[in-house]
């Protein structure tokens, strides 16, 4: 046992258990994995990942290199990070952790937070920040990545001074402070994202401050030598954390090899915990350790040292523990993510702040001020040379395995940027996104070109400073919570009547509502039969919905859509196409003119939002002096097209007052009725081509208006429908799905729909139907496709090419839309075909894995060319 | 990222819309404009490094449109006017 008598901050009266590899140890309370280790005097506790070399504890803390540990499901994990719990059972890695298959059980959540000043470090500079900040009233939120508050002065043993500080922040009411909490990522504005450990999973903070204080310290860095990765060779300031924090001698003779005066005071701790001091190495002086020789299980056995100048001959010196200090970093992960800019310190031989940049504040370490590190003066020697020019054991990237040698392969292959050259030997990639290997590859290089490690600089430090797990980001936005669900106001009978859904956008909508033994095809095809032959209905609230008022109404109609409204009566409808101002067709639906100054326009499903903000973009910032206001109110209504040759005797029985008849209530016309006191709006339109009406009712009426409409159609058989059908109905009749058959590069006139397109007045998008692109006669059109073998269907997104097979495979249009019509006992498709309004007749073929499917060039309708269907 | 809506204060990004970089105005009659100045109005958008007006709509507050003038570098963005100003 190396547990030291006395000292440290742990629970000596509270025996803990733990297994590490399936072997038994014990700790106390105020261990981390990591000290209890060492307590237990398990030297190798892991292998680097790509040599297998054997790896031990080489850091005190976040830093960590090498004892990478699994804990059940938990992959990678740093035992210098893990507090010891009783029962804790870990596993030593080599390099990489295993991700479970089983789902995360871990409980992860996300809480906002706003205040004045946020603290980030809870050590001397930090607390010292946080009590400036709270004395003055303001809201402060300190967090520090440990279980307790202090740095390094629970190294240093500042123990009364932190007693005070810590009760004075208790006492502040609107001071926060957070342990286990680790700032990850700086965003704009001073958004910073903070990961919270908890006992049963983690808490992410988004906290938004005025001013952010950095008092991240710095990392102490090593130095680079042969076989400088042995079990055995410690970082000196985490030397001295494990005697004094932890109580744990992690050797019993030890040698310092340093360049800088921080290592002083360890030759006191090691003293006062009973190691022996068998050499200070120290390159000021000019000497240095050139290699390091193991014992069998590869832990470190004795060191081989030398002058750095000379032939003087070399000296071995037997220790188990090789304390190294190359100087300090300060970590400026997140003030480099801040966007501030770095600058290389001659003095300090670190990186430092250059310009203070707004909002954020650097104090103690983090900002060079290194003297609580007692660096002092510090001679920078960055790489030993070793023997015969091998550099294969010189290692800059312990966790990476990456060595000088693959620095000097970069070198070789002519890269000199930084950042090629970390990507390139990987290091700064590993899991400790190269916490102690950032600067010395810097300094590699410097060294190895001959350059100023400034003018080499650092590669660009990205979230997240440590690594946090996915679930945290998602937190509770899963499953049903991933994002909103939308269902219409019958959705409930549609559940109940055994619909299948389908996603459009947010929205469930029901896709065929299945018989019992009934798979989709036939579902469908009974569906469609219905809608064709007798009484069908749909559920269609989904559609866009907006009201639109004022006095200047009819101008800002014409405007938008492309096809002019001044002739559309009160009380009727039109089918309406409007384009962005590329010319191309942005979204189509109906226009209502419903009162004196008050219009209504349907938008498709998905373009409901896109089309709001449209409208509004241009009333608010080009035509701000029309007096029009626009209202969604897509959720206000609900909404049931009734559809077939039989659909006139359900109106009637619905509402016997209202006269239905083709003459009193002809095609694109509006009417109001009501059932009881459910007040009901109902407009003749048609996406089928059949006899139509759709029924509209204020949304909470919306179920009982579907039930209405079931139960007065039962007698004759009505069939509710879904988009399934839908689809087939509307493109055998040729009415195009904006988005389906449309992509945002096809004009109305593609589509054989210039008669949409008003002459007389002027409409957004008009000025680019005359562009020499857009005015092409050999642009894609829409047309139909009629599969040679009528049993064929054409795969939606399927390229037509004019020679089924040799050399001319080149792409002449696509396939937008592909049904099975049980109407025609036959395949269709809709196409966007090139100059294809002249190809009618002709033979097409699309090519598919080995075979290909040849089809007809046809107008894009096939059903009820002459409309007399919608009329019957 | 914190966007100032001039009617509703500072709120986040995920309340907005990106409307772009504010277009040159829309002629008041792009019938008499000629190919080459259609082409410029429609796909020609300014994409400096620094400074760059751009219009944002809170559609899940307020739904006005308005402009600010947003670091592209930085994204600082300098207080807003309403978009029909």
């Amino acid at each position: 046992m190396s547990r030291l008598p006395q000292g440290g901050r742990i629970d000596r009266s509270r025996p803990l258990h733990f297994t590490f590899n399936g072997d038994a140890y014990g700790g106390y309370p105020g261990d981390t994995l990591a000290s209890a280790l060492l307590a237990n005097d398990v030297r190798v506790v892991a292998q680097s990942v790509t040599n297998r070399r054997p790896r031990g504890i080489f850091t005190a803390g976040i830093e960590e290199p090498n004892a990478l540990v699994q804990i059940g499901p938990e992959p990678m994990l740093r035992a210098t990070q893990v507090e010891l719990v009783d029962g804790l059972g870990a596993l030593g890695l080599k390099g990489k952790g295993r991700v479970s298959a089983e789902p995360d059980t871990a409980r992860f959540d996300k809480i906002y937070a706003h205040c004045e000043v946020l603290v980030v470090g809870g050590g001397r500079a930090g607390l010292t920040a946080a009590l400036e900040a709270g004395r003055s009233g303001g809201r402060v939120i300190l967090v520090d990545e440990q279980a307790e508050l202090g740095g390094r002065l629970l190294t240093a043993g500042w123990n009364d001074w932190l007693a005070g500080a810590i009760g004075e922040l208790s006492s502040m009411h609107e001071v926060r402070l957070l342990t286990r909490a680790t700032a990850f990522g700086v965003y704009d504005q001073n958004l910073v994202l903070v990961a919270e450990r908890r006992p049963d999973g983690q808490r992410l903070w988004q906290v938004r401050a005025s001013k952010i204080v950095l008092a991240t310290g710095a990392h102490e860095r090593p130095l680079i030598f042969a076989n400088n990765d042995r079990p055995g060779i410690l970082l000196a300031g985490a030397v001295r954390t494990y005697i004094n924090r932890y109580g744990v001698a992690p050797g019993k003779r030890a040698v310092i090899f340093t360049n800088n005066d921080s290592t002083k005071v360890l030759e006191t701790d090691l003293r006062r915990a009973g190691i022996s001091l068998e050499g200070v190495i120290d390159v000021r002086e000019g000497q240095a350790v050139l290699d390091t020789v193991t014992e069998s299980a590869g832990s470190l056995k004795s060191v081989i040292t030398a002058p750095l100048t000379g032939n003087q001959p070399r000296r071995g010196i037997e220790c188990d523990l090789l304390c190294v200090s190359g100087g300090f970093n300060p970590a400026l992960h997140l003030f480099s993510q801040a966007q501030g800019k770095l600058r290389y310190d001659d003095g300090l031989a670190c990186f430092v702040p250059d310009q203070p940049i707004r909002g954020v504040e650097v104090v103690g370490a983090a900002d060079g001020d290194l003297g609580g590190r007692g660096q002092g003066a510090i001679t920078p020697y960055w790489v030993i040379p070793g023997d015969g020019g091998d550099w294969s054991t010189h290692f800059v990237d312990l966790e990476r395995d990456a060595t000088v040698a693959d620095v000097q392969q970069a070198l070789g292959t002519g890269m000199r940027s930084v950042e090629h050259i970390k990507r390139f030997t990987t290091i700064g990639t590993g899991s400790d996104q190269g916490k102690t290997a950032g600067i010395n590859e810097s300094a590699t290089i410097a060294t190895q070109l001959g350059q100023p490690v400034g003018a080499v600089g650092v590669t660009t430090y990205r979230p997240p400073y440590v690594p946090v797990p996915f679930g945290l980001m998602a937190s509770r936005n899963r499953h049903d919570l991933f994002e909103p669900i939308r269902v219409t106001p019958m959705h409930s009978w549609h559940v109940a009547h055994g619909a299948v859904f389908e996603n459009a956008g947010q929205w469930k909508r029901p896709r065929f509502y299945p018989t019992a033994d009934e798979d989709i095809a036939a579902a469908v095809a009974r569906e469609c039969r219905a809608a064709r032959t007798n009484v069908a209905a749909v559920d269609v609230s989904t559609l866009g919905k907006i009201d639109i008022q004022g006095p200047d109404s009819l101008e800002f109609l014409n405007r938008i859509y492309t096809n002019a409204f001044d002739t559309l009566k009160e009380g009727c409808c039109r089918y309406g196409l409007m384009c962005k101002a590329d010319g191309m067709v942005f979204d189509d639906g109906v226009v209502m003119h419903l009162g004196a100054d008050h219009w209504f326009a349907t938008t498709t499903t998905g373009g409901a939002a896109a089309v709001l903000d449209w409208m509004e973009e241009w009333l608010q910032t080009e035509w701000p002096d029309l007096r029009v206001h626009l209202t969604s109110v897509t959720d206000q209504w609900a909404s049931i097209a009734v559809v077939g040759p039989r659909s006139r005797a359900v109106v009637r029985s619905l509402f016997p007052s209202l006269p239905v008849g083709p003459d009193s209530f002809p095609f694109l016309a509006i009417r109001e009725s009501e059932i009881g006191d459910m007040r009901v709006r109902l407009h003749r339109i048609t996406f089928s081509g059949e006899l139509a009406y759709e029924l509209w009712t204020p949304s909470w009426y919306g179920l009982s208006l579907w039930e209405a409409v079931m139960a007065a159609g039962e007698p004759l058989g009505i069939t509710p429908y879904g988009l399934g059908a839908m689809e087939i109905l509307r493109a055998e009749k040729g009415y195009i799905i904006v988005g389906q058959d449309t992509d945002g590069t096809v004009t109305p006139q593609d589509l054989g729909m210039g008669w949409m397109v008003s002459k007389r007045k002027a409409f957004i998008g008009q000025r680019s139907h005359r562009r020499v692109d857009t005015a092409r006669t050999d642009r894609k059109h829409l047309v139909g496709l009629l599969p040679l073998d009528g049993d064929a269907l054409l795969p939606e997104g399927t390229q037509l090419v004019l020679q089924p097979d040799g050399a001319s495979l080149k792409s002449v249009g696509h396939v937008t839309s592909s049904y099975r019509s049980p109407t025609l006992g036959r395949t269709f498709a809709l196409a966007l075909l090139q100059g294809g309004r002249g190809r009618l007749g002709t033979t097409v073929h699309a090519p598919l894995d080995g075979r290909a499917i040849a089809a007809t060039v046809t107008e894009p309708i096939f059903y009820d060319k002459e409309n007399d269907r919608r009329d019957s | 990222m914190l966007i100032p809506c001039p009617w509703c204060g500072d709120r986040e990004e995920v309340e907005f819309r990106y409307g772009g970089p504010v277009p040159m105005g829309y002629p008041p009659d792009p019938q008499t404009v000629d190919d080459a100045a259609w082409a410029r109005y429609l796909y020609y958008r300014p994409n400096p490094k620094g400074a760059l007006e751009e219009r944002w709509v809170h559609t899940a507050g307020c739904r006005r449109w308005f402009t600010v003038t947003r670091d592209t570098v930085t994204n600082e963005i300098t207080p807003a006017t309403d978009g029909s100003g």
